[in-house]
């Protein structure tokens, strides 16, 4: 059941998540309108806790918590005391006392959110953790999939790249086994441990074994920092044995979808020809991802609060 | 729980035609307003004064559905969320008249909340209100244009209309009280 917080995909059922992506699909139509905003969540204050950098997670919270008339006020590691060496609880404490009704929390270490939820009354919505969970990245994955396929039971679903530091992947993993999905995922060894495998996922090594017959890719952001180092020799090699150019998505279903989280690196994992190309749902999920998050609000604020009403 | 029928089948299918019949005769020209629906009842009722329209008149009005949930002054009770419905304005609302179709009217809440939805969507020319049942207990300055029977009820009653579309064997207004009235 949805309770008070959304910490990962980890802690929902089928039945939890076909809730929250029908009842994304239902704020979509909200963005369609002239007047963009619903009063649903008037004189309710959202707070964006990000203690590292985001652009699109963070301004995808801040316009659904407007759309749906909140007060929002955020701050970013680089302008927070943190920098000071305050403390997460501390910082915590600090904005508990201005009274917020949820807090969109996204933090370098694994389980920072799940802390704050277990201590605070407040509504916590996980916006990625360490290499944990990036949930509502996963959920508006799985809206866009949705849309496409309809039911997922059966599905194959490719996730290539450095799947073992992917906040996305492992949410997107819970998520898409959960609704029945298969997952494929290759990447460098130094990426996908055979450990991955206790995820109930199929470990491949090179995206030229997964990309024939699944429907659907979901591409990593390779992250620059880890080119060069041990985890692999350059970003042309990188693209040589996982990169989706056309060649490879000549090779694939007709019909197969290219997903990527954001940002691109554009000709690394994927060529600019299949970024911008006609299989891309790129940018629907960026359109999903601002529908599930306001569904995150609507479902969560005021959960558990009891402040009481009238029929 | 007591339940006390205060419409059968005939009584709402009377009910519906007066309804349809009192908006023709004050509103003229079918093609000159719409009937919009509140999820859910109300939907089912929009449906059935249209065909009834266009059964008398020739000429069916347009119809739309509002789901006026995310405009509700009451979510923030503790517990889960209502599931949402549709809202479809099939029809140019700016400068159309409006009239709103729900099953109970009782303490006026939904209808403030269907306005103020409805002037988030365009800017209609005037906006009625008809309701089947009109059970009294107004909490906000809010009539009916037209309504189908007045019931008298306690504050505490729920009236449940149970329409065939909805899976009830007949259709039936009835009242719930908690507790036997002498």
């Amino acid at each position: 059941m949805i309770g008070k917080d959304i910490l990962g995909l980890r802690d929902l059922d089928a039945a939890d998540i076909h809730r929250i992506l029908d009842t994304a699909t239902r704020f979509r139509a909200v963005s369609e309108r002239a007047i963009k905003k619903v009063p649903t969540l008037r004189g309710r204050t959202v707070v964006t806790a990000f203690f590292e950098n985001s652009t699109r997670t963070r301004l995808s919270f801040d316009l659904a918590a407007k759309r749906l008339s909140a007060d929002v006020l955020g701050f970013s590691a680089s302008t927070s005391s943190t920098r000071k060496g305050e403390t997460l609880m501390d910082t915590a404490r600090n904005l508990d006392a201005l009274k917020p009704d949820a807090v969109i929390i996204r933090h370098g270490a694994a389980g920072a959110p799940h802390m704050l939820a277990r201590a605070f009354p407040w509504s916590v919505i996980n916006a990625g953790d360490g290499i944990n969970e990036h949930p509502t990245q996963g959920l508006l994955d799985l809206l866009t999939m949705r849309d496409h396929l309809g039911d997922l039971r059966g599905r194959r679903v490719a996730i290539v790249g450095d799947v073992f530091h992917s906040r996305v992947a492992r949410s997107d993993i819970f998520g898409l086994t959960k609704l029945g999905a298969r997952v494929l995922v290759a990447g460098p060894g130094t990426m996908c441990p055979p450990e991955l495998a206790e995820l109930g996922v199929e470990l491949r090594h090179t995206i030229d074994e997964v990309i024939e017959d699944v429907d659907v890719v979901m591409m990593l952001r390779i992250q620059r920092e880890r080119l060069g180092r041990a985890m692999m020799a350059s970003s042309r090699e990188y693209a040589r044995f996982y990169g989706l150019d056309l060649d490879r998505l000549r090779r694939a279903r007709p019909d197969v979808l290219v997903m990527h989280p954001g940002p691109i690196n554009r000709g690394v994992e994927l060529a600019p020809e299949v970024a911008d190309g006609e299989r891309s749902v790129i940018l629907e999920q960026v359109t999903n991802g601002l529908a599930v998050r306001m569904a995150l609000l609507y479902l969560l604020l005021g959960r558990g609060a009891g402040e009481g009403g009238d029929a | 729980m007591v339940e006390r029928k205060v419409m059968a089948a005939p009584e709402v299918r009377r009910a519906v035609a007066r309804l349809a019949s009192e908006i023709t005769d004050r509103l003229g020209d079918p093609a000159s307003y719409a009937l919009v629906g509140i999820v859910t009842g109300g939907q089912t009722l929009a449906a059935r004064l249209a065909a009834a329209i266009e059964a008398g008149e020739g000429t069916r009005p347009a119809v739309g559905s509002l789901d006026i949930t995310l405009y509700r002054d009451d979510l923030y009770t503790g517990l889960e969320k209502p599931v949402l419905g549709e809202t479809r304005l099939p029809f140019e609302l700016t400068g159309t008249g409006v009239v709103l179709v729900d099953d109970v009217l009782f303490t006026g809440r939904t209808v403030r909340a269907a306005l103020d939805e409805l002037m988030d969507y365009g800017r209609p020319r005037w906006i009625k209100l008809a309701v089947l049942v009109d059970r009294g207990h107004r909490e906000l300055p809010i009539a009916a244009d037209f309504v189908g029977r007045e019931v008298e009820t306690a504050l505490h009653d729920r009236v449940e209309v149970r329409l065939v579309e909805h899976g009830a064997a007949a259709d039936a207004v009835v009242v719930c009280s908690p507790e036997a009235r002498p």
